[in-house]
């Protein structure tokens, strides 16, 4: 797919701040199924600071907004083909060795019905039917629900309430496949509709697992799907904490609110 | 247990104390006394009240200062220095294959799971190549002696080692008191540290720094342990001492506040934890780092001393390893031993050190100080037991080793010397030259026939010489 991509992230303070600095994982990966044309970030009022790749294979940007100001805008505008690669991030460039990523972060911290649901899965035919098969057991276990989970939600957590929202089936999932020795990670990036064919207008997460012979597979537990030519894939990481699109820490003791928002739509041919 | 004894051989007194003896046998009481009472004034005046590394306890507590030197002469030395440099170049050299291509682990010689599913492994420092490739620039080894040339490394500290000031302070203290003893001895210096510190630190700045380096010293603050020391060796290398709040990132840089304006920081000496470096990285509640400093650090604006990740290579794990990493790395064999370490999640080391408890030392994986520790010989058979139930609970958590026989010293009690077990930690400064100044911190057991050397558990501190030809 041709797809076109905004997103706009307005922070307002309540007070004036200063010295804000942010980290942004905010560019597409590179790999066989995306192929990026036009990409601009623009943080309003701010310096561009280092950029590099890191051991992932993402792009880092970082920004400085010296101040003070009491509105923050960071703006993405961008153009990407995209391919069908069922899945498999094939051809994508990083260092880290895989079996950091069996590393469980507060959010992933197993408990007993995670525990259960993830011995649960027998016969499977090798690592991917695993992973396919924990995935479905994600997608029944926990239904879509906004609203219910926050962003501290853990994977515990969303599989007890039984509903959650993406990061949820993420978190999830990743629990779930590290408990059987499979690497697994939280991916960011952003998602041009659902399969029923409805806009989707928020950034998305998955997760990728790593499976023998094929390396890492995309899955969305919150679709029942694994990533397609839908998907744009940004970076990881160990979970939604460690694999955000935007980190920032700005000077100043006021309130802060956030307007996100993000359209991916098909470009005409 | 049979140990040697650093100052008699029999009767005999071995040559490096040989002036020390004389030294010490015409000192009248009322002299010895009087000179332990200054120390500890001039202990507390430069206000040297601070915890080794680690050990936790009362911050404000003096460490108890021991007057009788402990001493190396120079052929022990050298042999030593070069089994220290030795270990420090492997250190790094493990460093910085693992964030890389990992080849020790592609041989076959580490097992990839303690390496990359360990804590201190920092997978955002994967595949970036710190300055001159050293990841660890100040390594503190903890070393005992068995014998005349046998030492043993009972751990490599490579992040952020302390207690050199005691090193500089036991010296100064020793020439201010006994100048005379400094005339009468060619004893090597140790008060260049700083400067060689200064110089490790400044030869390791990052390429886009192109005057000459600024640097700091980066403490959580007055609240730490250790903030002595960071203050004192600000003072001594002539740098600012700063906190997180004094630094900051602007663009590609970092910089730090002062009264005159910005002012850009080339590479930082950091004694706080990778953990509270950098909220934007590590833990987001951290007040004590500085936002967006490992973006800077990756892109190669500013350096980190030691790197932040360099801690995968003290761990008490891949301590033994070291060994392996000197012969992989290095093609040489190992100058320094390592202590035979059995790990408690294997299963036959589990049998066999439950088999032998009361004949081994116990230690927690992760524990430090001396606390949480079965020392099998020197506990009673209740003590043994309740130790044995708290490994049954939570076996990966222990190591086991045998118990050495740490080599003595004499050291001043009631009524003249006795000799007293004690260890050492020399501090190997890796820059663009590996450089290590003669002496260390000597720690002594202070009650008789006690193996545990650390500060908590009634240990003290000597002067370390080393003589010259």
């Amino acid at each position: 797919m041709k797809l076109q991509i905004s997103h706009e992230t307005m922070y307002r303070y309540g007070r004036p701040i200063r010295n804000l600095v942010q980290s942004l994982r905010l560019t597409p990966s590179v790999f066989e199924g995306q192929k990026t044309h036009a990409w601009q970030i623009d943080v309003s009022g701010g310096i561009r600071g280092p950029g590099f790749r890191d051991g992932a294979g993402d792009w880092i940007e970082g920004w400085t907004v010296r101040g003070p100001v009491d509105q923050v805008t960071v703006r993405i505008y961008g153009r990407i083909d995209t391919r069908d690669m069922a899945g498999v991030l094939r051809g994508h460039r990083e260092m880290i060795h895989p079996l950091t990523y069996l590393r469980d972060t507060s959010s992933t911290q197993p408990d007993d019905a995670l525990r259960d649901l993830a011995g649960s899965v027998t016969g499977h035919a090798d690592e991917l039917d695993l992973a396919h098969r924990l995935s479905a057991l994600i997608s029944d276990r926990i239904a879509y629900r906004p609203g219910v989970t926050g962003t501290g939600t853990t994977a515990a957590e969303a599989l007890a309430q039984g509903e959650g929202v993406c990061q949820d089936h993420t978190h999830a999932l990743i629990a779930a496949a590290r408990l059987r020795q499979l690497p697994a990670r939280y991916v960011s990036g952003y998602l041009h509709s659902t399969v029923d064919g409805q806009a989707h207008d928020a950034a998305h997460a998955w997760a990728e697992i790593r499976v023998e012979g094929l390396g890492w597979v995309g899955f969305d537990a919150a679709n029942r799907c694994c990533p397609d030519d839908r998907y744009v894939r940004l970076g990881s990481g160990l979970d939604a904490a460690d694999a955000a699109p935007i980190r920032g820490v700005a000077m100043g003791s006021g309130s802060e609110e956030l307007d996100v928002s993000v359209r991916v739509e098909e470009m005409a041919q | 247990m049979t140990c040697y004894n650093e100052m008699f051989e029999g009767d005999r007194v071995r040559e490096p104390y040989a002036r020390l003896r004389e030294w010490v046998e015409t000192m009248p009481d009322d002299f010895r006394q009087m000179k332990q009472a200054e120390a500890e004034a001039l202990f507390r005046r430069i206000g040297i009240t601070f915890a080794v590394y680690g050990e936790g306890g009362d911050p404000d507590r003096l460490i108890p200062f021991d007057m009788m030197p402990r001493v190396f002469e120079q052929a022990e030395w050298r042999r030593l220095e070069r089994g220290i440099k030795q270990r420090a170049r492997a250190l790094n050299a493990f460093l910085r294959d693992v964030y890389g291509r990992g080849e020790i682990i592609r041989a076959g010689r580490i097992p990839a799971r303690l390496v990359y599913q360990n804590a201190a492994y920092e997978k955002a420092v994967v595949g970036f190549v710190p300055p001159r490739g050293v990841y660890s620039h100040i390594i503190g080894i903890d070393l005992v002696r068995t014998a005349k040339n046998e030492f043993y490394v009972l751990e490599d500290n490579c992040r952020t080692p302390s207690g050199v000031s005691y090193m500089l302070e036991n010296r100064e203290i020793m020439m201010r008191m006994f100048p005379q003893l400094f005339r009468g001895n060619r004893i090597e210096p140790v008060d260049q540290y700083p400067e060689l510190l200064r110089r490790t630190l400044e030869s390791v700045a990052p390429a886009k720094c192109s005057e000459r380096p600024t640097c700091v010293i980066l403490t959580p603050g007055h609240y730490n342990s250790a903030y002595y020391e960071h203050s004192f060796l600000a003072n001594l290398m002539g740098v600012e001492l700063v906190e997180g709040q004094d630094l900051f990132v602007d663009g590609e840089f970092c910089y730090m506040r002062t009264t005159t304006g910005p002012r850009r920081v080339d590479v930082i000496y950091r004694r706080i934890d990778d953990l509270f470096l950098d909220p934007l990285c590590f833990r987001p509640d951290s007040m004590l780092g500085v936002p967006g400093l490992m973006d800077v650090y990756r892109s190669g604006g500013v350096s980190i001393c030691s790197a932040p990740g360099a801690g995968v290579a003290d761990d008490k794990a891949i301590y033994t390893f070291v060994p392996d990493m000197v012969r992989f790395y290095l093609g040489e064999e190992p100058i320094l031993n390592n202590v035979q370490t059995w790990t408690l999640w294997k299963d036959d080391d589990y049998r066999y050190v439950m088999e032998h408890l009361p004949e081994l030392v116990v230690k927690e994986v992760h524990g430090s100080g001396g606390y949480g520790m079965l020392v099998g010989p020197k506990s009673t058979k209740e003590e043994v037991e309740a130790f044995r139930a708290k490994i049954m609970a939570n076996p990966s958590n222990y190591i086991a080793q045998p118990t050495l026989a740490l080599s003595t010293c004499p050291t001043f009690v009631e009524d003249g010397i006795a000799p007293r077990h004690v260890d050492l930690r020399p501090f190997c400064l890796c820059g663009d030259r590996i450089e290590l100044v003669p002496g260390g911190l000597t720690r002594v057991a202070l009650r008789e026939g006690s193996l545990v050397v650390n500060s908590s558990q009634g240990g003290g501190v000597k002067d370390t010489w080393v003589l010259s030809e």
